[in-house]
């Protein structure tokens, strides 16, 4: 098949799968099994996808063009391939983690769950392989509306409120202040193409630059940037599943993605680096960092505080997007790669230790180690990426990132990074340690009592892979290093 | 041969098909003649469109009289696209009509009531066709007339006193706008709008001349519900039977719109309005009626008051595209125009089957219906979002357009109302999906009876509209392509 074909094939398979196992309520297992099926279809269409644009084959699929001038269209290039690898693998990683889960945990309308979670997923690939802002802005605003239903999936007043404050973020955000500035770009540059070496350079007045960069830096709410990263933890109402994927996956690394993307191929980094007050706006993230993960250690809720150290992580990549130099983009495509495995384990593991012993809160977690020895030592694996600790691929985003910092001579920003690692070890590392070493009052439970099977099988890929990232961290390097050496 | 004749046939044949209606016995004969009718004039507009998107301007003299003495129609790109949309919106209003008449008009009442319809439909598609700016006035003054008595139709007793307010007003309008025309006259002696055009090239400064312009405007815009002369809109639309609202809101407003633009840009022309402070005007009243129309449609609590105040929003967008002047603004109102039609009479037609369903359209009593009517719920969230504007919908490439306008014009401001309008439209649409959405705690809503989603007439035409808002919203060849032909016409793009 043309790589055409299995972009559009990328898109219509999870679709495909949603409409069926929207019929399917009936025959859980049979669902499960076309979920299953489904995973695997897309990840098979990535691969060759990925093979066949490593050969140097290349092609882009247009859909429509609504105006002119604007179409649907959609390609391949490095940082997107980077992203749909991650993000198929963690489907398909997840599609078997969400089998125990929302069995173990009895949860409610599990086939609306299931079919939304596709139709999420293929609304992911439509960003992944946007060819233009406009189609990227089209499915970003696609995956937004298409997870509200997961993120108020319980149906309470309290998913409501969350879910008001999720869809009120991300839409305010991308209406009001993203399509002016693609409005802007558009009369300025008159494409929206996605160039190497962006496409506004020559044609707009570089006083714009900053104001511009910045409407798109807080225009895409699912980067999270403070003050705009509240629907994030809102968001944690929804099942563990959906908070691991698209929470700390699809959703929130589809932003830091379009972020840079529009860094790259719209502004270009050079104009980043060189535009006004960008040693000034370049703090925005850098703040972020130090205040999620501030805020991150007085959350006792696990899937809250996990919610706040995203936040942080998150803005690690815009860092590095800002930074717009070589390694900081070498290290903030990479992050996106080692954050995901790193995250969603911990994910993981907070939904299993809710199926089995309904505990949400950090406090009560004293000596649950001995009960659920594998989950703690996965959730320890993730943390120790996360944190930037060998033998852990998470090492090796911080070490570009901090080569980046040093590059653009920003000796003050290499200690935020430093400090925020050493607060990443105080709220994350301390949870194992607490589980493992600490007393409970009345450790009533005897013997080992683990999450179902799939959960297992669900925290295990993702955190080997962690590991296996420190000695190769392939093929996303090549891929981050395609796209960081394109200037 | 009958080709030639297409476009007095769209008036004719409804003008005729209007008493027979009257006079057929029972109700689905004239049910019969309706669709008939709307069905045969949605073919012929479109192949007028096809025509005139072709680069053809149509030039028919009535009765072989050759203007300024006789009537001329003259047809571009601009009124063929507004036809379209009174003939589309009117066949599905139509089908709709087959299951919502029995149910809202008490059966003796059916055949007048299509013949009202008929007479509106026709006067609205005359107004639009006809290059005659007396004309206008007399198809306008058919429209309105059936219009009263359409909306005194409705199922509540209110419904009298909302026709007669709106009866009031629209003869105001109505007169405003002959005295435009009167004083029009006196300056040059002409009524047919080329001509008009040509013979105030000279003397547009004389105060007769400006006077008419405000009397005609101001006439149109009472008519199009333009704030601050909104008062009839809310209330008409509220009381109207549900058909009635659809039918209004995607044509009435729309063709008193397609009238203003006309008159500025193609009669009084864009070198002179830019004279005058009707440019101002337009982009002021607009802006306040897009913030001011969206905030009381977040307060209402009833779906039917909320579409409303919406349209009076929307109808703010409108007024700011031709306020701007300019081809990107134009073109921004007529792409609008068509899909605030198809939106909103999506809306009002969906709304429609909740309320023959409930019995209600009050918003804490459909709470979590979601599920029982899955499919009309699915169709107002399409059209919902169509309405925030939403990329991939209709409503996207309207206000993609106008923002552009604004942007081109460095007036940054209003690019900044035209997207704060889109937020406050996500407050009120969600608030309607919301509700539709989530389960109550407990069960309030009685299940009345069979699905009425089950009933073709009911269902098919909303999903018409709720699909050619996603359609239309990827294939603007169409809307846009009409639309450059118009500003093309008017001497805006070279």
């Amino acid at each position: 098949m043309s790589i055409a074909e299995l972009i559009a094939g990328s898109m219509l398979v999870p679709l495909a799968g949603a409409l069926i196992i929207s019929q399917l309520g009936r025959w859980p297992d049979v669902r499960e099994t076309v979920s299953l099926i489904t995973a695997s279809m897309l990840v098979a269409i990535v691969y060759s996808i990925y093979q066949q644009s490593r050969n140097g084959v290349s092609a882009t699929l247009v859909l429509a063009e609504p105006i002119p001038g604007i179409s649907i269209a959609f390609s391949v290039e490095p940082l997107g391939m980077l992203f749909a690898i991650i993000a198929s693998v963690l489907w398909l990683v997840t599609s078997i983690y969400a089998i125990g889960y929302m069995r173990g945990h009895h949860e409610q309308n599990q086939t609306r769950f299931f079919a939304t979670f596709a139709i999420a997923i293929a609304g992911t690939m439509g960003i992944i392989f946007a060819n233009n802002l406009f189609t990227l802005f089209l499915f970003y605003e696609f995956l937004t509306i298409s997870t509200y239903p997961l993120v108020t999936h319980s149906g309470t007043e309290k998913a409501r409120r969350s879910g008001r404050v999720y869809l009120g973020i991300l839409m305010v955000t991308s209406i009001g202040l993203m399509l002016p500035a693609m409005i802007v770009i558009w009369t300025q540059a008159g494409t929206l193409d996605f160039a190497r070496g962006g496409i506004i350079a020559d044609s707009i007045d570089p006083a714009w630059v900053t104001p511009l960069y910045l409407l798109f830096i807080f225009g895409i709410g699912k980067a999270a940037v403070m003050p705009l990263h509240r629907w994030l933890p809102a968001a944690m109402v929804a099942p563990t599943p959906v908070s691991a994927l698209l929470h700390a996956v699809a959703v929130v690394k589809a932003g830091v993605f379009s972020v840079l993307k529009v860094t790259v191929y719209i502004f270009g980094p050079d104009t980043i680096a060189g535009a006004q007050a960008h040693e000034v706006i370049i703090w925005i993230p850098a703040i972020t960092i130090l205040l999620a993960s501030l805020i991150a250690m007085t959350r006792d809720n696990l899937k809250e505080r996990l919610a706040y150290s995203t936040v942080s992580q998150l803005s690690y990549i815009v860092l590095a997007a800002m930074l717009a130099n070589q390694m900081g983009l070498l290290a903030g495509s990479l992050h996106i790669a080692m954050h995901a495995f790193a995250k969603i384990t911990l994910f993981f593991a907070a939904g299993a230790i809710l199926v089995v012993t309904h505990k949400t809160e950090v406090s009560q977690l004293d000596g649950l180690g001995h009960q659920m020895p594998f989950t703690f030592i996965f959730f320890a694996i993730g943390a120790a990426s996360i944190v930037g600790l060998p033998p852990m691929g998470g090492m090796w985003s911080k070490w570009y990132l901090a080569l980046g910092t040093i590059e653009a001579g920003q000796w003050v920003l290499l200690t935020v990074l430093m400090l925020s690692s050493l607060l990443n070890i105080v709220y994350l590392l301390a949870i194992p340690v607490r589980a493992f070493f600490m007393q409970q009052g009345q450790t009533a439970v005897g013997g080992i009592k683990e999450a179902p099977m799939t959960c297992l099988i669900g925290m295990l890929v993702p955190s080997m892979m962690c590991i296996y990232l420190f000695f190769n961290p392939e093929p996303f390097y090549s891929l981050a290093q395609a796209l960081a050496s394109q200037e | 041969m009958v080709e030639a004749h297409l476009s007095i046939l769209l008036v004719v044949v409804p003008l005729l098909a209007a008493p027979v209606t009257a006079l057929l016995p029972g109700s689905r004969l004239p049910w019969s003649m309706a669709m008939f009718v709307t069905l045969l004039c949605l073919v012929m507009s479109y192949s007028i469109l096809v025509d005139v998107a072709q680069g053809n301007h149509i030039h028919y003299e009535l009765g072989g009289w050759a203007p300024p003495w006789g009537i001329a129609y003259e047809i571009d790109g601009l009124n063929a696209l507004v036809a379209f949309t009174i003939c589309l919106v009117a066949s599905l209003v139509t089908v709709y009509a087959f299951y919502s008449v029995p149910a809202d008009i008490p059966e003796d009442k059916h055949a007048l009531f299509f013949a009202a319809y008929l007479l509106c439909f026709l006067g609205l598609l005359g107004m639009t066709m006809t290059g005659d700016i007396f004309n206008v006035f007399v198809f306008l003054e058919i429209s309105s007339l059936a219009t009263y008595a359409l909306v005194s139709m409705g199922r509540n007793r209110q419904a009298l006193s909302a026709s007669f307010q709106y009866l009031i007003l629209g003869t105001i309008g109505a007169t405003f706008f002959l005295v435009g025309i009167g004083l029009a006259y006196a300056a040059t002696g002409s009524l047919n709008m080329a001509d008009l055009a040509q013979r105030l090239a000279g003397s547009r400064h004389e105060h007769t001349v400006q006077t008419a312009l405000g009397f005609i405007l101001v006439g149109m815009a009472l008519k199009a519900a333009m704030f601050p002369l909104h008062q009839w809109l809310p209330r008409a639309y509220i009381y109207a039977p549900i058909m009635v609202s659809a039918f209004l809101a995607g044509t009435a407003t729309k063709v008193a719109v397609y009238v203003v633009v006309r008159t500025t840009f193609s009669v009084f022309t864009v070198t002179y309005a830019i004279t005058t402070i009707l440019d101002e005007l337009l982009i002021i009243f607009g802006s306040i009626a897009v913030i001011y129309g969206a905030i009381q449609a977040m307060r209402q609590t009833t779906i039917k008051p909320l579409l409303a105040w919406s349209s009076l929003s929307q109808i703010g967008y409108l007024m700011i595209g031709i306020g701007l002047l300019s081809a990107t603004g134009l073109i921004a109102t007529i792409v609008h125009l068509f899909n605030h039609a198809i939106i909103k009479t999506g809306l009002f037609m969906a709304a429609g089957i909740l309320l023959y369903q409930f019995g209600t359209l009050r918003m804490s009593e459909l709470q979590g219906i979601s599920r029982q009517l899955p499919l009309t719920f699915w169709a107002i969230v399409i059209a919902g979002l169509s309405l925030i504007g939403v990329p991939g919908t209709v409503g996207f490439i309207s206000k993609w357009y106008l923002v552009q306008a604004a942007v081109e014009q460095e007036a940054w401001w209003l690019a900044g109302v035209v997207v704060l309008g889109s937020i406050l439209a996500i407050g009120y649409v969600w608030k309607i999906v919301e509700t539709l959405y989530f389960q109550p705690d407990k069960q309030t809503v009685e299940y009345a009876g069979p699905s009425r989603e089950h009933v073709l007439p009911l269902i098919l035409p909303v999903w018409i509209l709720a699909l050619a808002c996603i359609y239309l919203g990827l294939d603007t060849q169409i809307t846009v392509g009409a639309a450059e032909s118009a500003a093309r016409e008017f001497g805006l793009i070279p």
